[in-house]
């Protein structure tokens, strides 16, 4: 069996460091964060693209990091849940997802959150519906949603008031 | 992750014309990795036999859509997120559009591609009846030169396509139409979204003196293939809408459709739901003369 | 004076779990650490012949188990002692464990998993509860039978005759996955010297102790349990946990390193327990004022090749199968029986949904026969005070079904719709339908469990002069951590950060009983009050706390009483209230300390084109006692209507030969947020006088009512009756097409 044989050097910007690894060029982005980078905020919950846990930004895009290889995040900018708050001051869509009731079991809290902070980029006031759509790749088994709808709601209404203040 | 992760390469080739040497120098060693949304899931069950695979993920000559006053050129890279953001697609190409927006979820739409999608030839495919009704071309590209087929001649078989080992597709072509058209699609899924579909249905007509004057329907998940349906068009075009004119219709896309039993859906239920969307169709576009 | 219970207070853990930084199960990793896999069978039963490991792979690397390799028992300790660790000779159903491999390198390991190659003779195996049923083979006991019930009350043979109606009706529910978005996990550290530690995703740390000590022949304090943050549970992780802490124990043991299990989703779906099949037949006689004269009930449940849990999923299943009315005359016969399939288990409600399901439906259908207003049908025949449910226990409480009905129909427009809904659905492609439930849930174990469980609770004090909850209840997303640190802030009048809960690791927190039966807020909620409330007493008694005391002074009593006695701590074993009587043997008596009780409303719209079903509205009205925190609480609701929305119209287990076919969480299909309505959740407040600060149980509630009320909304929409579970469009389509043949 090859050793290392096969391992290709990829560097990219994690959370604003820059990162160079020695990896599979097929590894999951996923497996590379949590194994290589010990960023086990990252969830994985179903390996095929289906939960969401694994959610992550791609040079801002959400994406599922189960389902990027490696060497396509070569030269990229990532960002997890890690990279969302300072140790002291939360993203404001974390406080509200505390203060809304938005996380139950929390599995699937990581990637749900860079989901609404992807969507509240791209929408700043979004529709119910289009927080819906938003969120669709994320599963969530314990909330039935309705608190997370909550929280993303509560955390535009801060934001709208951060930007006016 | 239940692939033997060693045994795989991904290479990255520096643009189009490497990407094509490498596919020209062994045909059929190298397959193309496009954003992996395919890709990933056969790999993580363990499932994805062929193991050397080169990215097309940073080639800028797949990508972009550009329109022309004739068409509009969606580059086999087009995310699905490109598709449904892109006022000329909203405007003259809804139904694209609509199936781009019910692919996946935003993550998936952010890395799905209409290239990989074709490529992957599910028959189940969101987008491919959209582009079926669109009249659409398919440009590929080989070392040897670039050949342009329309798409509904594209998908021969089960996973077996009209494309040579050594061959890529560059781009899909949509042939604009400024005439007002009766544009109908509809995705029948296990859920309203992160779906794969039981049954999709697509279908575009132009009415005239009260009866069509031309039409396309096509439909995904009813046969190995996503399937045009020729005879059932012919059924209904040149035709007044009528409830003849319907079961006619419904005979004949009866006959075009294999649908199977299989752990989505049933026979029964998608042979049953296409010959409604049919005649679901086919009353809006009586619905459009009157109104 | 309360100021903590019945605030919305955010959950303890909430800033790990925002942040990221709660560590799950795959999230931990220990030197030298290896990774274990499981070689399960493929058929439904056989014998083993054979053993073979291809050349291909090179085993010497390998950490190997067979069952050979067990030091102690080859079983899982639960009720019965039938399921093997590692199936040795016989094979009962698919994925059926049957070789353990461990190596440090992932990828290697599972080359080397598709290496093993189980030769087998196969035996004819029992596929379907008709064919257990009709004995077509006998694969369990004598007779197929894991467990079998019956319960009487009256003498249900001789209203046949004084009936004005007799309604028959038959009801079927599937297999349900609990999919817990975060799959099963064990890490294991195992060796003579040290004994056995296992930390892991599981509900019942003391589940997974009792299982291990037998498999080890060791004694209970050489082995350890610690469950760590658990990505939900959903009674999922009720008792499987013990089957992969053994699996990853005995690799650890063998290999003399740390062992981590964790599944795959795929693995996950097709080899844990689900929710149980069931089959339910009604007969019942009515008279035409719509009085339950008589109920007889046959329910059957599907329990797979071994017993598991599934003797009490049948008994909550049985007990809840006449619903909260008064009937004088009930027979209800149940059995759980064998087949060659994986064992199903526990799953939120445990029992009660399938049986609530088919009653729901079948009311409709008595009210139909006798032409009575569903709603009214159930008004007359609503349990009060004083009345007695069909084991006998006569309710104590004020029984609000018939105001908490009031008030769902009155909220959801319920009257209004329903004419509206006539009117518009004869001209329009989408037909809208309402329709409701009203129903029970049970909380804690039944019968005499609790009095067997004799549960524990300690609060201690820390030196900083806080205080902990030692508990082996666990937090897997329902509030555990959250609720019982209110309930003793509000029992010590502290602030609630002065609160905080021990690790659950069975060496440091006493055996609390599993989590599991709506039993963690109201059985060991009571015991954290009382073990509170001894600790305040002694420090009273110490003299060194005031009548009146501050936070501080609270804090420095503390350490003035551990300078002079050592360590302050009490605790509190569960007692039997002498009002609670259970006959287990005649099925007679109190079966729950308390109950819940709930109306459900679900509007619903019919595609008549594609037959899709969606859930556009949904009030969900309860009773659960005192709600000691409103967010918690609605979110449990909202999180079991959405689950029941999924049991009602989407999760279809595929099985082919015994194993499920659509293992992918694309495939079996769940909610997303685009397949749940508004979900509006309202409490009413009736104080139970054993809950602490009045609380009663409430997280299995919502999945009971949930699915009837949408069946009945479909019917109200189609006209069809729909009595299967799922309703996929599959199924509805041809209900439709047959009606209309």
């Amino acid at each position: 069996m090859p050793e290392d044989g096969r391992k290709v050097t990829v560097t990219c910007k994690v959370n604003g460091l820059e990162r160079t690894l020695r990896v599979y060029p097929l590894a999951r982005l996923l497996d590379v964060l949590r194994e290589e980078l010990h960023l086990t905020g990252t969830k994985e919950g179903c390996g095929e693209g289906e939960c969401g846990a694994c959610s992550v930004l791609l040079n801002g895009q959400l994406a599922n990091s189960c389902l990027i290889p490696a060497l396509q995040a070569d030269k990229a900018e990532i960002a997890t849940i890690e990279g969302l708050a300072s140790p002291d001051c939360l993203h404001e869509v974390q406080q509200a997802f505390i203060e809304a009731g938005g996380a139950q079991c929390g599995i699937c809290t990581p990637g749900m959150i860079v989901a609404a902070v992807n969507l509240l980029a791209r929408i700043p006031q979004p529709t119910e519906g289009e927080i819906r759509f938003g969120l669709a790749g994320n599963l969530c088994r314990c909330t039935g949603y309705m608190k997370i709808f909550q929280a993303v709601v509560r955390a535009c209404r801060r934001q709208r008031e951060r930007v006016s203040a | 992750m239940r692939s033997y992760l060693p045994d795989y390469e991904l290479v990255t080739p520096a643009n189009l014309s490497e990407a094509l040497a490498l596919l020209a120098r062994q045909p059929g060693a190298w397959k193309p990795f496009a954003g992996g949304t395919d890709l990933m899931v056969l790999l993580e069950a363990g499932k994805l036999p062929h193991k050397k695979f080169f990215s097309l993920w940073h080639l800028e000559e797949l990508k972009d859509i550009a329109v022309a006053d004739d068409a509009v050129v969606l580059g086999a890279l087009t995310t699905y997120t490109e598709v449904l953001n892109h006022p000329v697609l909203q405007k003259e190409f809804p139904l694209l559009c609509q199936a781009a927006r019910q692919t996946g979820g935003v993550a998936t739409q952010n890395r799905g591609t209409l290239g990989g999608n074709i490529a992957n030839a599910s028959p189940a495919a969101d987008s491919s009846p959209a582009l079926l009704v669109y009249d659409a071309e398919l440009e590929l590209v080989s070392a040897r030169g670039t050949r342009s087929l329309p798409y509904h001649r594209f998908h021969l078989g089960y996973k077996v396509m009209d494309l040579q080992p050594d061959e890529l597709i560059r781009a899909i072509r949509l042939p604009r139409v400024h005439k007002p058209r009766v544009q109908y699609y509809r995705k029948v899924g296990t859920r309203r979204a992160q779906a794969i579909s039981k049954v999709v249905f697509a279908g575009v007509a132009e009415m005239a003196g009260g009866g069509v004057r031309d039409v396309r329907i096509a439909l995904g998940s009813v046969a190995p293939t996503v399937l045009r349906c020729g005879q059932t068009e012919e059924a209904v075009r040149g035709q007044r809408i009528d409830s003849q004119t319907i079961k006619r219709a419904q005979a004949a896309l009866a006959g075009e459709i294999a649908p199977i039993d299989d752990i989505r859906s049933t026979r029964r239920y998608r042979r049953q739901v296409s010959l409604r969307l049919l005649a679901d169709f086919l009353q809006r576009c009586a619905g459009s003369v009157q109104g | 004076m309360p100021r903590v219970i019945g605030q919305p207070v955010p959950r303890k853990e909430a800033r790990d779990k925002v942040t990221g930084q709660a560590r799950y199960v795959d999230d931990l990793s220990f030197p030298g650490m290896l990774r274990g896999v499981t070689v399960r069978s493929t058929c439904p039963r056989a014998r083993i012949k054979k053993i073979h490991f291809d050349a291909s792979i090179p085993w010497d690397e390998f950490v190997i188990v067979t069952a050979k390799d067990i030091p102690g028992k080859n079983c899982v300790t639960l009720l019965l002692e039938d399921q093997p660790c590692l199936a040795d000779t016989v094979i009962n159903h698919p994925e059926e464990p049957v070789v353990l491999l461990a190596h440090a390198d992932k990828y290697l390991l599972e080359e080397a998993r598709r290496a093993v190659w189980i030769e087998v003779e196969p035996l004819p195996a029992v596929l379907t509860l008709e064919d257990s049923l009709a004995r077509k083979e006998i694969i369990w006991g004598a007779d197929n039978v894991l467990k079998a019930i019956h319960l009487e009350k009256g003498n249900v043979d001789e209203v046949w005759s004084q009936a004005d109606f007799i309604v028959e009706g038959e009801y079927e529910t599937g297999a349900q996955e609990q999919l817990y978005i975060e799959p099963n996990g064990m890490v294991a550290v195992a060796n003579p010297q040290e004994g056995v530690t296992v930390w892991g995703s599981m509900q019942c740390p003391y589940y997974v102790h009792r299982a291990l000590v037998p498999l080890f022949g060791l004694p209970e304090n050489k082995v350890r349990v610690i469950q760590v943050e658990t990505g939900g549970g959903f009674g999922g992780k009720e008792e499987y946990p013990s089957m992969i802490a053994a699996h990853a124990a005995l690799l650890a043991w063998k290999s003399g390193r740390p062992v981590k299990i964790v599944y795959d989703r795929a693995e996950d779906m097709a080899a844990t327990t689900k929710r149980h099949p069931s089959r339910t037949r009604h007969r019942t006689a009515v008279s035409k004022e719509g009085r339950l004269l008589g109920m007889e009930i046959e329910f059957v449940l599907d329990g797979g090749a071994y017993a598991t849990l599934s003797a009490v999923v049948l008994s909550r299943g049985t007990i809840h199968a006449a619903g909260p009315y008064l009937c004088p005359n009930v027979r209800v016969r149940s059995r759980a029986m064998a087949t060659n399939t994986p064992p199903q288990g526990a799953f939120r409600g445990f029992g009660a949904p399938q049986s609530t399901f088919a009653l729901e439906r079948h009311l409709n259908k008595v009210a139909q026969a006798v032409g009575l207003p569903p709603e009214e049908l159930r008004r007359r025949n609503f349990l009060r005070e004083g009345e007695t449910t069909a084991t006998g226990q006569v309710i104590r409480e004020k029984v609000a079904l018939a105001d908490l009905l009031a008030r769902a129909l009155e909220l959801s427009d319920y009257h209004a719709k329903l004419k509206r809904f006539a009117a518009e659905n004869a001209t329009r492609q989408e037909k809208k339908g309402i329709g409701f439930a009203t129903f029970m849930h049970g909380a804690g174990f039944t019968g005499s469990g609790e009095k067997y469980l004799a549960s524990v609770v300690g609060v201690e004090a820390t030196p900083e002069g806080r205080v902990r909850i030692l508990t082996a209840s666990t937090e897997i997303g329902q509030g555990t951590n959250t609720i019982l640190c209110q309930i003793a802030a509000e029992t010590l009048g502290l602030e609630l950060e002065r609160v905080e809960m021990a690790a659950p690791d069975t060496a440091a927190v006493p055996n609390s009983g599993p989590t599991v039966a709506s039993r963690t807020c109201m059985i060991v909620g009571k015991l954290v009050e009382s073990a509170a409330l001894a600790l305040k007493q002694t420090l009273e008694g110490s003299g060194f706390l005031p009548r009146q005391y501050s936070q501080q002074e609270f804090g420095e009593a503390c350490r003035r009483y551990m300078e002079k006695f050592g360590p302050l701590r009490t605790y509190s074993q569960y007692q039997l209230p002498p009002e609670i009587q259970w006959d287990e043997e005649n099925y007679k008596g109190d079966a729950y300390g308390a109950y819940a009780w709930a109306a459900y409303v679900a509007e619903v719209t019919v595609d008549s084109l594609t037959c899709e079903v969606r859930v556009d509205d949904f009030v969900a009205v309860q009773e659960v006692g005192r709600v000691v925190n409103p967010v918690l609480a609605a979110g449990q609701i909202e999180g079991g209507v959405a689950q029941g929305i999924g049991y009602a119209l989407y999760e279809n287990v595929v099985w082919q030969e015994g194993r499920m076919m659509n293992n992918q969480m694309t495939n079996y299909i769940m909610p997303t947020s685009m397949d749940v309505p508004r979900i509006r959740v309202y409490f009413e407040e009736i104080p139970y006088a054993r809950g602490p600060a009045g609380a009663k149980g409430l997280g299995e509630l919502p999945l009971d009512g949930t699915a009837p009320a949408i069946a009945n909304a479909i019917e109200n929409a189609t006209g069809v009756a729909v009595d299967r579970l799922p309703v996929l469009p599959e199924h509805l389509l041809d209900l439709l097409e047959a009606s209309r043949a």
